[in-house]
């Protein structure tokens, strides 16, 4: 780990704040458990994408200047979600006057995971957490910020969440089926495409369960809320849990 | 002006940087060119030969109409070569020689001087290609190395025999050309 | 109808539905374990990816050289700048042939152009050849997939329809049975056929030779019967060098269906003595693609599927629900190009999850371009309550208090309407998932109390 301490602002995307404030608590908690000093800029809202993804980009100009100011001055800034991550690096309209800073804030925006991986470079994390997980890879993290290896690429596969829970003792990770296909989620498809949604996320919930998974968890709460708000309605038995809450609670 | 030139200048019109033609590099290649040759056919659903084998089914067949093309096996032939390919319908199987294959996929190179007429390999019931077993390249690469600027009316490659999978993407051999392929390698 | 309403029609029969993403995940599966066997595999996507930009950049210059050449060698070259042109040339050949039957082997081109109820009204008899397509033009449908043209239909409804058209035995589903019954059927069409058209899969500028690929060999059986070929290309079709068809032709078949190469793949260079080869080179919107520097790579495509395969959207809604000559995809980001309007709601269809970006052989950015669709749609449709209700937003996300307050309303309002409310039909959240539990606090809250 560095040995400098450097400034960290926590970016907690808006309906986390509102809707799943324990993943907030964990993403802080495990960060400082980790030896980081970690502000939250307290005046912070949202990045723009629920916007932006449906074609209001250009409408999002206010909400990047707000984000580019709250967060400008810190070294590095970390959200515990990679969809969020990715439209603050490549959908935040130019702000004029705000070149630089904008880049600036691209550069040093990281989702949690990768993160921990690569800046603070976590080798080896200790701790239990006796479960069998399955890992549901949410398609902005994993293609966009190419958080693991592709099914379709011709890579060395890798896989930054797995590297973080691999060696918690006890934990079972679960090889899936469709290791990287998407839940159906999608922001405002999730309701203009109601039905290809429900399906996309009933598929991928039963690749899951016909692993018996335990937990299911992933990097991005949207996602795991979709999942979870069908897996709730059809009472199936699996639990939800984002990946800061498993890693924060198996190294305390 | 013409729609020819009405698209060409519509083209020229439109501001484009330019972007350049990158040259192709040498890959890796495969070391054993045979075995890979064969499985290749084998996976195309296509069977190889020896010369020996070859003849001991020729030998089995019973009274079939063959055009042999092969300059290796020029004495096969039942029927002669027709100039009008419609005459063809009802060939059992023709013999012609391949120019050389491509390991990775199994794809045999012919031309227009292989087959004689275009139509051949195609109409014909069963299909036998004769091709030297030294005349073996490891990818498509060096295969257009090898066709190099010669100019055919008509060249191409055949890695199969006819096959189709429209029905619920279950594999049948024989869609509308020959329903096998036999290579024969020298 | 928009691709919301058809998307959910195709997934009320849920049997099939599953039958059909579950075939094309094999066919995208099949395409992964292939390429890994290829270790350049990256490679050559990159250098088709390069290859093209570079057609694209010099598209007039490769066509002008390609059209001299193919001048040279016998070939006799006609252009057309859309639909209308491209049929009225095909029919003035025919006519001049005195053809009243033609057969026809897989071509997007045409398809896109509707040549075949063209060629209809005027009095010809047009049989497709390729099998998919045979089969859904006895039903009088389009294609559902750019490779797979009847992978919407089951055996039993091929088998139904067989029976009525080519007298096969009923019941008899066996799908060796029924192609073999469509072989015997084709075979009289193409010995009968005067003309045969087909599409072109790659055009080479340096030798004016075009390359058509084919598994049943049915655009072979075609043309080498026939005396007059029609071949049809769209102008994007151009490469430059003829070994530049061994980057390309190691990438389709491996791409579109998981095979090392199609089993037949053939070099027009020179019609054969006493017969004659017309090509036409089709604009049909493609200049003005060019044009629109966002999506002109969209013209890179080479017709493989893959997408289409890879699309969790596509595998669940069929390709009829796009509504588009090409679906899927792809389509979602040329068919706006052609028709704004139309197919506004393509680029919605898509959670944007970029597998169709990793999958394309020639690296096109297709999920970046459905993207930006989005923002053109938006903007060509003006002012609308979906476009009010992202202006208050924005007024909510960059005001820190605004956020704070309406985060809150909305939280108390979920708390305290009733159940029934929230799960009404209209909602469709509700319909199918249940909301999150609202928390007692927001993260906001628990810093402020326990950080700051």
């Amino acid at each position: 780990m560095n040995s400098i301490s450097p400034n960290i602002a926590l970016f907690i995307p808006c309906y986390v704040d509102q809707f799943f404030p324990n993943v907030g608590i964990a993403s802080l908690e495990l960060l400082e458990k980790l030896g980081c000093s970690v502000t939250y800029p307290i005046g912070q809202t949202c990045c723009g994408q629920p916007m932006a993804n449906s074609g209001y980009e250009r409408d999002t100009a206010g909400t990047a200047r707000h984000f580019t100011e709250i967060f400008k001055g810190f070294d590095y800034i970390v959200a515990p979600s990679g969809s969020c991550v990715l439209h603050v690096k490549e959908h935040s309209p130019k702000i004029a006057g705000m070149e630089k800073e904008q880049k600036g804030i691209q550069d040093k925006i990281f989702e949690l995971t990768e993160f921990l991986t690569d800046v603070l470079k976590v080798e080896n994390l200790q701790g239990s957490y006796p479960h069998r997980v399955g890992y549901h890879a949410s398609c902005h993290g994993q293609r966009g910020l190419r958080l693991a290896s592709s099914s379709e690429l011709q890579e060395a596969p890798y896989n930054k969440a797995h590297h973080l829970l691999k060696n918690l003792k006890g934990l079972e990770w679960v090889e899936l089926s469709r290791k990287d296909e998407c839940c159906g989620f999608g922001g405002t498809f999730a309701v203009t495409e109601e039905a290809l949604s429900i399906q996309m996320g009933k598929d991928r919930l039963e690749d899951h369960l016909s692993h018996q998974v335990e937990i299911l968890t992933g990097g991005d709460m949207s996602c795991i809320m979709h999942l979870q708000g069908i897996a709730s309605r059809n009472r199936e038995n699996i639990k939800f849990k984002h990946i800061a809450e498993i890693l924060n609670e198996a190294i305390s | 002006m013409s729609s020819r030139e009405q698209i060409l200048s519509a083209i020229k019109g439109i501001e484009r940087e330019s972007k350049q033609l990158p040259d192709i590099p040498e890959f890796p290649q495969t070391e054993n060119l045979q075995k890979v040759f064969k499985d290749s056919i084998q996976g195309n659903k296509g069977e190889v030969l020896s010369a020996i084998e070859f003849e001991e089914w020729i030998a089995s067949l019973g009274d079939q109409k063959i055009i042999s093309v092969s300059s290796r096996f020029p004495n096969l032939s039942t029927i002669k070569l027709p100039s009008d390919p419609h005459q063809l319908n009802d060939l059992n199987l023709a013999i012609i020689d391949g120019q050389f294959g491509v390991s990775e996929n199994g794809a045999i190179w012919l031309e227009e001087e292989n087959l004689k007429l275009r139509a051949l390999p195609f109409i014909t019931e069963h299909l036998v290609i004769v091709l030297d077993s030294q005349k073996l390249v490891p990818s498509m690469h060096q295969a257009y190395e090898s066709i190099g600027s010669k100019h055919s009316g008509f060249g191409l490659f055949i890695a199969g025999p006819s096959k189709t999978a429209d029905i619920e993407q279950s594999l049948v051999i024989g869609a509308h050309g020959a329903k096998s392929l036999r290579v024969v390698l020298l | 109808m928009s691709h919301p309403e058809n998307a959910s029609a195709f997934l009320k029969d849920q049997s099939k539905a599953k039958w059909h993403d579950e075939t094309l995940w094999f066919v995208r599966d099949k395409r992964d374990r292939i390429s890994k066997t290829v270790p350049e595999w990256e490679s050559l996507r990159n250098l088709a990816s390069q290859i093209k930009d570079n057609v694209l950049s010099n598209l007039d210059n490769y066509l002008e050289e390609f059209e001299k050449n193919a001048l040279k060698n016998g070939i006799q070259v006609h252009w057309a700048k859309d639909a209308e042109e491209h049929n009225a040339i095909v029919l003035k050949i025919l006519k001049e042939k005195n053809c009243p039957a033609i057969v026809k082997s897989k071509s997007i081109l045409t398809e896109e152009c509707h040549l075949n109820p063209y060629l209809e009204k005027n009095g010809i008899e047009v049989v497709d050849t390729d099998l998919g397509e045979r089969i859904v033009q006895f039903l009088n449908q389009p294609p559902s997939h750019i490779v797979l043209p009847a992978i919407h239909l089951k055996k039993g409804e091929i088998s139904e329809l067989f029976h009525e058209k080519l007298q096969t035995e009923k019941g008899n589903e066996d799908p060796e049975y029924l192609t073999h019954a469509a072989r015997t059927h084709l075979r009289e069409k193409f010995l009968g056929a005067k003309v045969a058209i087909t599409g072109v899969n790659f055009g080479v500028a340096e030798t004016g030779e075009f390359v058509v690929c084919t598994n049943e060999g049915n655009a072979d059986m075609g043309v080498h019967l026939a005396e007059t070929h029609i071949a049809c290309m769209g102008i994007e079709k151009i490469i430059p060098r003829r070994k530049d068809l061994g980057v390309f032709l190691r990438l389709l078949a491996r791409s579109a269906t998981g095979q090392p190469i199609t089993n037949y793949n053939s070099h027009f260079r020179s019609p054969a003595t006493g017969k004659e080869i017309h090509l036409v080179l089709v604009d049909n919107g493609r200049t003005a693609q060019l044009a629109r520097e966002k999506f002109r790579n969209s013209l890179k495509c080479i017709r493989c599927g893959a997408c289409m395969n890879t699309c969790p959207i596509y595998r669940r809604s069929g390709g009829y629900s796009y509504g588009s000559t090409v679906p899927g995809p792809i389509g979602s980001i040329l068919s706006p190009g052609i028709d704004l309007n139309k197919y506004s709601s393509l680029p919605f269809a898509s959670t944007l999850c970029g597998s169709c970006s990793d999958v394309c052989p020639v690296k096109i950015n297709i999920h970046e371009q459905l993207y930006e669709w989005r923002q053109e749609i938006t903007k060509a449709q003006g002012t609308n309550g979906k476009s009010l209700s992202m202006k208050l937003a924005n007024g909510i996300f960059r005001s820190p208090l605004a956020y704070r307050i309406s985060g809150k309303l909305m939280r108390i309002a979920l708390k305290n309407l009733p159940n029934s409310l929230i799960y009404h039909p209209i909602n469709s959240w509700g319909k199918g998932r249940n909301l999150p539990e609202t928390p007692k606090e927001t993260f906001k809250e628990w810093y402020h109390k326990n950080r700051s």
